[in-house]
């Protein structure tokens, strides 16, 4: 039995094994907004911020998340509305078939927490662990980039 | 009677609106069909062969069965129905029938309580096997005549020859299409003896024909309906675990889920064929292109699948968009032992086009002339013939326009960046700077649009005027490229209404919509969106005499003649269209013919920084220009060149699947 923060609500949960963290969200917490893509930390689709640090939640056993706070795209913003990222992401074209979007948003938005007036080159950093098959990129980071400016 | 309300409607034709589906879609709310449960819920796992060719000399599933909580094995033996499928014919065993032909394919599916357990089970699943040599080189299997399909094309003066001669031969290997969501969907017995699919594909109804026949159902027991498509780019075409999930859900009464993981992903669809191809050019000393002779092989792998129409395209545009005296192609796809290859983003259009765009570079170099003129020299345009099948062009082909709109945009600045990311090789670049070399690339590729060369290519769309708008009805498959987002765009322009909706129709309530492939639905759909659109506009207007439709109801002139509420209460309005686009032939016996409904072409140029030490590229910049029509939504369109231009470029210099004697050595990202 593990106890871990979600969203800022408390579960505790007994996963199996060697269960990875994004199982224990997705099919035990009722949690499918961080996608399951590639399940090897190559693509970031299921990325969280794990206290405080941007992770793929494939990689995590959930068992090693045991007293952690964990925020996944359902928990990014209250729920109602949409956060600059969201906003700038959708506004910009950023979105086609959204696999990749719930771990894109979630690695802007710790970008975007943790360093005040990303470049350009900071963005594409940021993001070189989230494949996106559709876009090929260009929007997402006109998107962010444009973002950057207006909040600098 | 029609009313000229086009420019008044917001979120119409010609403007970027956001995509319905974007908001649930960035708060991680969107439901792909592997987000989908249901009470009592079993995931299914399939067995795969581990070997390229083998005889199946015994399956034992009882081992599997043994396991707590898996609930059901299934092999050949328990498909009720016609034993394989295909999408040009059914070639491919539902589950291998006494003999496996590529890597991967699947044997037997399992159902279990969970998803480890399913695994578990399938790993359990003891499979005997007389191991085969495998076909592995399509050149082979060319000689030997396997093969799915010959194409021999002769057009123009069979003896016409040039005065200046290039030869070489090409290759482009085997590509993933990749998308993010793997395969996945959700199967759910209706307890009288049928079942409820939802899936994630490029074409509901192809697939609903393809499951019903191999359950042995009428039409009407199975009920395939869209679920959220995480991205498709081809390899949503075919069958992968649709007929699997049906049978495993009617065997065990319960609802059956599975999830494809990424390595299965690789195995589980087919991929864009590698191609082999000899090319010869002829042109005089001026430019003019006066002959190409081309062999264009293809690999098919172990199934039909789409290899014929593949294929085709591969051969029809074996030229490019060139005017040419005289052309001689052969083309084969041949049936090895290799994964089965199929539908990619481009349809075999790319692979001639890497050697034809080359064959210009190199006649352009043999003739000391600048290789933008030398294709400028060639351009084919509205109102000339197609090099290879002769048809007249009789629709927009702006060939030189996008040359010349390419070769006149600006050069990014030379060079010599001391950022060590904007390096080849990025920070590990151990080249000095000055060993790094900048050079720039020119092509052009043409398409068809839509199905070809016969094929009776249509969409159906129900248009319905409730009290809270206008709801477009589809069977039509959003794969993320934005069909939703323009074909309500175009309900919009076409009954005035801002309040449209695309409503997803299970394929018991509404007729095929084709494809969601070809470049085809923004036509195909929306010309069936805009045809039954302005179908109800017409019934609303002349139903109280008006002469605008709006949200609010029917207007003649400032008058407000009946609320929506009022127009429709007791006799609804509603419209089914079926769209065609125009008629296209069959080949004759020397490949001619009135085959393609219609073209796109694009010119790109590529700003490429090499190492010439260590052989490694940096793509510092792509230009292109792309005929695109009228842009319906220039956002989506602008998405669509990029996300594409990105997957070529995914093909030029990072992207192969490698094949070591079939077996595939590298299925991950």
């Amino acid at each position: 039995m593990i106890r871990i923060t979600v969203n800022g609500v408390t579960h505790s949960v007994e996963p199996a094994g060697t269960e990875s963290l994004l199982t224990t969200l997705r099919d035990r917490l009722g949690l499918p907004g961080s996608k399951n893509a590639c399940e090897q930390g190559e693509c970031g689709s299921c990325s969280v911020i794990l206290d405080g640090e941007l992770v793929c939640s494939c990689l995590v056993m959930a068992a090693d998340a045991d007293g952690c706070e964990i925020r996944t795209v359902e928990g990014i913003t209250d729920g109602a509305t949409l956060n600059t990222v969201q906003q700038a992401v959708l506004e910009a074209g950023g979105v086609q078939c959204g696999f990749c979007t719930p771990g894109i948003v979630v690695a802007a938005t710790h970008l975007f927490a943790t360093t005040p007036h990303p470049g350009e080159a900071d963005i594409r950093e940021a993001l070189a662990g989230n494949i996106c098959r559709c876009t090929g990129y260009g929007s997402i980071v006109r998107a962010l980039t444009a973002l950057a400016g207006e909040e600098s | 009677m029609t009313t000229l309300v086009r420019a008044e409607v917001a979120g119409g034709v010609g403007v970027s609106v956001v995509r319905p589906d974007g908001i649930p879609k960035v708060k991680g709310e969107f439901a792909f069909s592997s987000d989908l449960s249901a009470e009592g819920m079993l995931w299914g796992a399939t067995v795969r062969s581990p070997h390229p060719h083998a005889r199946i000399v015994s399956i034992d599933v009882v081992p599997a069965l043994a396991i707590p909580g898996v609930r059901t094995v299934l092999t050949q033996d328990d498909v009720p129905g016609r034993r394989h499928f295909g999408l040009e014919r059914p070639d491919q065993p539902v589950l291998a029938d006494g003999e496996v032909c590529f890597w991967g394919q699947p044997v037997a599916v399992v159902a279990a309580d969970n998803r480890e357990t399913a695994r578990r089970g399938a790993a359990e699943v003891v499979v005997q096997y007389e191991v085969l040599e495998p076909v592995v080189d399509p050149r082979e299997a060319e000689r030997a005549g396997s093969t799915f399909r010959t194409i021999e094309i002769r057009n123009g003066d069979p003896d016409a020859h040039g005065e200046v001669v290039v030869e070489a031969e090409y290759e482009v290997g085997m590509q993933d299409q990749a998308p993010l969501g793997t395969e996945s969907g959700l199967a759910i017995p209706d307890g009288a003896g049928g079942v409820d699919l939802f899936i994630s594909t490029q074409w509901l109804h192809a697939d609903h024909a393809q499951v019903a026949e191999s359950l042995g159902m009428h039409a009407d027991q199975v009920r395939l309906h869209n679920a959220g498509v995480g991205g498709a780019f081809g390899s949503r075409e075919d069958i992968s675990l649709q007929i699997h999930l049906c049978l495993l859900a009617l065997r065990t009464g319960r609802p059956v889920k599975m999830v494809y993981d990424r390595a299965e992903s690789f195995v589980g669809h087919v991929h864009r064929h590698p191609a082999r191809m000899r090319y010869r050019h002829e042109a005089d000393r001026d430019g003019t292109l006066v002959r190409v002779e081309a062999h264009l092989l293809l690999d098919g792998g172990a199934y039909a699948s789409t290899s014929s129409a593949v294929l085709a395209n591969a051969c029809y545009f074996a030229v490019g968009p060139y005017r040419v005296r005289s052309v001689h192609v052969d083309g084969a796809a041949a049936r090895t032992n290799n994964p089965t290859a199929g539908a990619m983003r481009g349809f075999g259009a790319p692979q001639p086009c890497f050697g034809y765009e080359s064959q210009m570079d190199r006649v352009a170099a043999a003739l000391g002339m600048d290789p933008v003129e030398l294709r400028l020299k060639n351009a084919l345009g509205t109102g000339d013939r197609l090099a290879t099948t002769n048809q007249l062009i009789v629709g927009s082909l702006p060939t030189r326009e996008v040359i010349e709109s390419v070769a006149a945009m600006p050069l990014p600045d030379p060079g010599g960046s001391d950022d060590p990311r904007r390096l080849p090789g990025g920070t590990g670049l151990t080249t000095p700077p000055s060993a790094v070399k900048r050079g720039i690339g020119f092509a052009v590729g043409i398409k068809n649009l839509a199905f070809s060369e016969g094929f009776d290519d249509f969409a159906e769309i129900r248009a319905v005027l409730t009290p809270d708008g206008l709801e477009l009805h589809t069977a039509a498959c959003e794969n993320g490229q934005g069909m939703v987002t323009v074909v309500e765009q175009i309900g919009r322009t076409a009954s005035g209404m801002e309040r449209v909706t695309v409503v997803f129709d299970d394929t018991s309530r509404i007729g095929s919509a084709g494809s969601s492939s070809a470049s085809r639905q923004t036509q195909m759909t929306g010309g069936a969106a805009l045809r039954a659109a302005e179908a109800v506009r017409d019934q609303a207007l002349l139903r109280v005499g008006g002469d605008r439709l709006d949200d609010d109801g029917v207007w003649r002139g400032d008058e407000l003649v009946a609320s929506l509420a009022d127009l429709l209460a007791g006799d609804p309005i509603e419209h089914l269209e079926r769209f065609h686009h125009p008629p296209t032939s069959r080949p004759d016996g020397r490949g001619r013919g009135d085959i393609h409904a219609g073209y796109v072409v694009a010119a790109h140029r590529a700003v490429v920084d090499v190492d010439t030490e260590l052989g490694l590229v940096r793509v510092v910049r792509i230009d292109t220009a792309q005929d695109v029509g009228k842009a319906i939504n220039p956002q989506a369109v602008i998405g669509q060149i990029e996300g594409g231009i990105m997957q070529g470029v995914g093909l030029a210099v990072m992207e192969e699947i490698v094949l070591d004697r079939g077996v595939m050595k590298n299925a991950s990202f």
